[in-house]
């Protein structure tokens, strides 16, 4: 390995850091429309009558469209595979909204100023319905979210829109009443993850233009660019082939733009005008009108024996999915797959689920995609579990922890083939010093200190699912191109797939040129999300690899006379050991390009059957204000098993990047809805992601298993590293003050309200 | 109203309305740098330096910037790259959005700050959010980038 495992910049990082124009707004035409979105001021309510004649008269206003102007054809924003397990409970505009901020009516004109004024002129007549705000409440509710005869659900994921279920289940294995009732130790409690925003720091965006071909254009800052093609043609009821999509570089996405958000508006616009046009949204409008986590409340039971060995575990979760079912049937299924697994002795377990439709903005993906829900909930008892038996709770998670080569029943059935999750835990109690600190410090000012600790696991892609493929092409002096289909959004995909396409093909980096997503050109992907592109597309960079060698030692071979078979290849050259032959890759790049009817060029896809997990151990140190209940982070220690690392650097700012979101999810981030369905979280004034006065120190330290799946032995990372900072925090706060905050997030209020019930 | 300022060091003269920014003003002028990701002042990505101070230029009304120099990244693009390289080495430009306004800031304190403690750094910057990195790996490029200038100074 020369460059795999070294800390490469990314093949993009110098126009980054000099500021070029390489992102959507950047590179939009001039000239295209401005398209804005009239949103709708009701929870729940019929469209009765839109006057926009006056609005219309606004000087440089291009058209105004509404439900009218839609294909009444359902679809799903979400970016999966098809069919998607979301339902198709969506139109492009709808008579009926569904929350505060559902879109109403798409205005696209000249300039912004004119857009804005026409937006107001707009008259609305409404028949307000009692919308339905209590997810607890949702299920078999009188109020229906979405009583139309042509939603559809594609999977079978007990979905029916008349009980407002989006999917619903149960699986286990064993007798959990049983095995519980035999526990020496049960803890049963609730806990409640509350919808947090992605926050990216570029907002969602797309401008749409018409091509020479009468093909609809969409550029877009997307993480899932084939699904995007898909998704459009259906909702605009065209044919794919009509449909080309293009993702420049993208400000970050974290699985916001695993929805398709913002693209169908402008690209309607297109449709109907044939002009370009773009859509820029707004800060409020990410936050009021988006795809934010999902808000999971999880009933926990889980129960020892007298030797603190954990038998059983049951967990309910009912899970909040809005307005419409974006990724609600599959991340529920995440918030027990990747939380009961991390104990390897359980004699029985139980996972069930309900998701529901209410009257809030529709839920999305998020990093973590409902194992960070469950991960909270079942880490939390498992502390609480150690706090009832008082025995330290590293140690008892050493006795029941999965190891190496055990199968995990509720992960699929799949064998932990590579898990450096006992190592983990070692290291990070070194790092912690946790020995020493676990016990309560009082400071002597009010303050006291102490330590939390949280394991984690996640997934390495959607097993038997994703799919990825990647192209590489030698070119004249024998560069290669790498077209890559997965979307990088800023994690550094395309830098460490050209480094693994480096090591394989023995070159250098400068001698690979890659080119992000273009679904014209790139071949298919299913996108970067669910922990999938190392992994995934990884190991298809690695077969097309082996494939473009031998064509490069036959055509080496062919220009020598010599026998293929007896030819090699050493990034450089084709040679010929007993001849002594030799061609250059250089010449045979420039070869290929006279009288030559075989193209120099290979392409492969993978998919695994399997989606091993990587492993992590989160340990925290707060302080809390005794009189106030203010709780501080000072440091973080984290250890990573995610296989062999790619990119040192990158992985490690990936999971300290993943930490502070999850201290973020901890202490601070919440969605906040008044009693008749308005957010309040509407700006970073009111939604606080952390600044950098506010995520204390973080460490982290990487404890490599190999995975023999994986190229080069590697697993995922971007999701995992999310997952442990809500249960390590909620539990050094509980053992600070004997508070177990069981809601996220953990403020000074809750915190104070339990010291002085 | 026609106003007339100093961008990058040319000349140039603008035709703004009383409610343009200086945000969108800079942006129309082809300096897409200066990113929007609030439009409430909390996130810094805008910033650009108006006669060598750090502004937000989503909240300084362009009218305001008549006669005097306005700098974006585009105007310091050797220290970009220079400091730019050592954020790259540590993978902390990540998704890069953010990097131009938190850029800006950083060469701003370099010029204002003698040896700043880590305390002083973050304090400095703590108007510059960044939702990818978690921030610790901008802090050891600004260390190293510190000391290698400091470095190069004795």
């Amino acid at each position: 390995m020369k460059v795999v495992n070294q800390a490469i910049p990314k093949v993009d990082s110098k126009a980054l850091v000099t500021g070029k124009p390489v992102y959507t707004d950047d590179i939009a035409p001039k000239d295209c429309l401005v398209v804005k979105v009239l949103r709708s001021p009701h929870a729940h309510a019929l469209i009765k009558n839109i006057k926009t004649d006056t609005a219309m008269k606004v000087p440089g206003i291009e058209c105004i469209l509404t439900y009218e102007d839609c294909p009444d054809r359902r679809f799903t924003m979400a970016g999966q595979t098809y069919p998607e397990p979301s339902p198709y409970d969506r139109l492009i505009l709808d008579k009926r909204v569904r929350f505060v901020g559902d879109a109403v009516a798409v205005i696209a004109g000249e300039n912004e100023a004119a857009v804005l004024k026409a937006m107001k002129l707009i008259k609305v007549e409404y028949e307000v319905l009692e919308p339905l705000l209590d997810f607890r409440k949702a299920k078999d509710n009188e109020i229906l979210v979405h009583p139309e005869d042509n939603w559809e659900s594609l999977c079978p994921v007990g979905a029916d829109n008349k009980r407002n279920l989006c999917a619903s289940g149960v699986e286990g294995e064993g007798d959990v009443d049983k095995v519980l009732s035999e526990c020496e130790y049960v803890i049963e409690e609730t806990y409640h993850t509350k919808a947090n925003q992605q926050a990216m720091m570029e907002t969602f965006r797309t401008y749409t233009y018409m091509d020479a071909y009468g093909r609809l254009n969409i550029v877009s800052s997307t993480q899932v660019t084939f699904h995007v093609r898909r998704i459009l043609a259906t909702a605009l009821d065209i044919p794919k082939s009509k449909v080309r999509v293009i993702k420049p570089r993208i400000g970050g996405g974290f699985g916001a733009k695993q929805t398709v958000v913002a693209e169908v508006y402008p690209a309607l616009v297109t449709m109907k005008t044939g002009k370009a046009a773009k859509i820029i949204y707004t800060r409020e409008e990410s936050m009021i009108a988006s795809s934010p986590r999902h808000e999971m409340e999880l009933k926990v039971r889980l129960g020892a024996d007298k030797d603190g060995i954990i038998k059983a575990i049951d967990v309910y979760t009912l899970s909040n999915t809005g307005a419409f079912g974006e990724h609600g049937p599959t991340t529920v299924g995440l918030s027990g797959h990747k939380s009961i697994p991390l104990y390897g002795r359980l004699e029985a377990f139980k996972f069930a689920y309900d998701v529901v439709y209410t009257n809030v903005m529709s839920a999305g993906a998020y990093r973590g995609y409902g194992a960070t829900q469950g991960i909270f909930a079942v880490e939390s008892a498992v502390n609480e579990l150690a706090a009832k038996m008082g025995v330290d709770p590293v140690a008892l998670r050493e006795k029941n922890m999965v190891r190496e080569g055990q199968i995990m029943p509720a992960y699929y059935g799949e064998t932990a083939a590579s898990c450096g999750l006992d190592r983990c835990m070692a290291r990070a109690k070194e790092m912690m010093n946790w020995d020493e600190k676990y016990p309560v410090r009082d400071m002597g000012n009010g303050k006291v200190r102490s330590v939390g600790v949280a394991m984690a696991m996640q997934g390495s892609g959607i097993s038997a699912v994703d799919t990825g493929a990647v192209e590489i092409k030698v070119n004249d002096d024998g560069f290669y191109s790498l077209l890559i289909g997965a979307s990088d959004m800023g994690t550094g995909c395309d830098t460490i797939l050209a480094q693994m396409a480096a090591d394989c093909l023995d070159c250098s980096m400068d001698n690979i040129v890659v080119s992000g997503v273009d679904t014209d050109v790139s071949p298919y992907d299913c996108g970067s999300y669910a922990s999938s592109t190392t992994y995934i597309t990884g190991m298809a960079v690695v077969k097309t690899c082996e494939l473009l060698k031998e064509k490069i030692m036959a055509k080496g071979a062919e220009y020598m006379d010599c026998p293929k078979e007896e030819v090699e290849f050493d990034g450089t050259k084709v040679f010929h050991l007993s001849s002594g032959k030799e061609i250059t890759l250089k010449d045979i790049g420039n070869n290929v390009m006279c009288n030559n009817e075989e193209i120099l060029s290979a392409s492969a896809a993978h998919s695994s059957p399997v989606s091993p997990p990587p492993f992590m151990v989160g340990m925290a140190e707060v302080e809390v204000d005794k009189e106030t209940g203010k709780v501080e982070l000072l440091d973080y220690a984290a250890v990573v098993d995610c296989g062999t690392v790619i990119n040192p650097a990158l992985a490690r700012i990936q999971t300290e990047g993943g930490l502070a979101q999850g201290i973020g999810m901890a202490l601070y981030e919440d969605v906040v809805y008044d009693s008749a369905g308005r957010n309040f979280s509407n700006s970073f004034m009111q939604y606080k992601i952390p600044s950098r006065m506010d995520v204390g120190t973080i460490r982290v330290e990487f404890e490599s298993s190999y995975e023999p799946t994986g190229p080069f032995g590697a697993k995922s990372i971007g999701e995992i590293v999310i997952n442990t900072p809500a249960p390590a925090i909620a539990h050094a706060v509980a053992r600070a003050t004997g508070v177990q905050v069981r809601e996220l997030p953990i403020t000074a209020e809750k915190v104070y309200w339990g010291m002085n019930k | 109203m026609e106003i007339k300022f100093i961008l990058n060091g040319k000349q140039v003269t603008a035709s703004v309305n009383a409610d343009t920014v200086l945000l969108n003003l800079v942006r129309d002028k082809g300096c897409y740098s200066v990113k929007c990701g609030c439009e409430s002042t909390n996130c810094g990505l805008c910033t650009v330096l108006v006669d060598g101070k750090p502004h937000l230029s989503c909240a300084l009304l362009a009218a305001r910037v008549d006669g005097r120099e306005v700098t974006t990244l585009e105007g310091l693009q050797a220290e970009a790259e220079e400091f730019g390289e050592f954020l790259a080495r540590e993978g902390a430009e990540q998704c890069g959005y953010c990097s131009p306004g938190f850029i800006m800031n950083v060469l701003a304190m370099a010029k204002e700050l003698d040896n700043p403690t880590t305390e002083e750094i973050k304090e400095y910057l703590e108007g510059n959010l960044c939702r990818c990195t978690g921030y610790m790996g901008q802090l050891r490029a600004i260390q190293k980038y510190l000391k290698t200038k400091k470095g190069a100074r004795e």
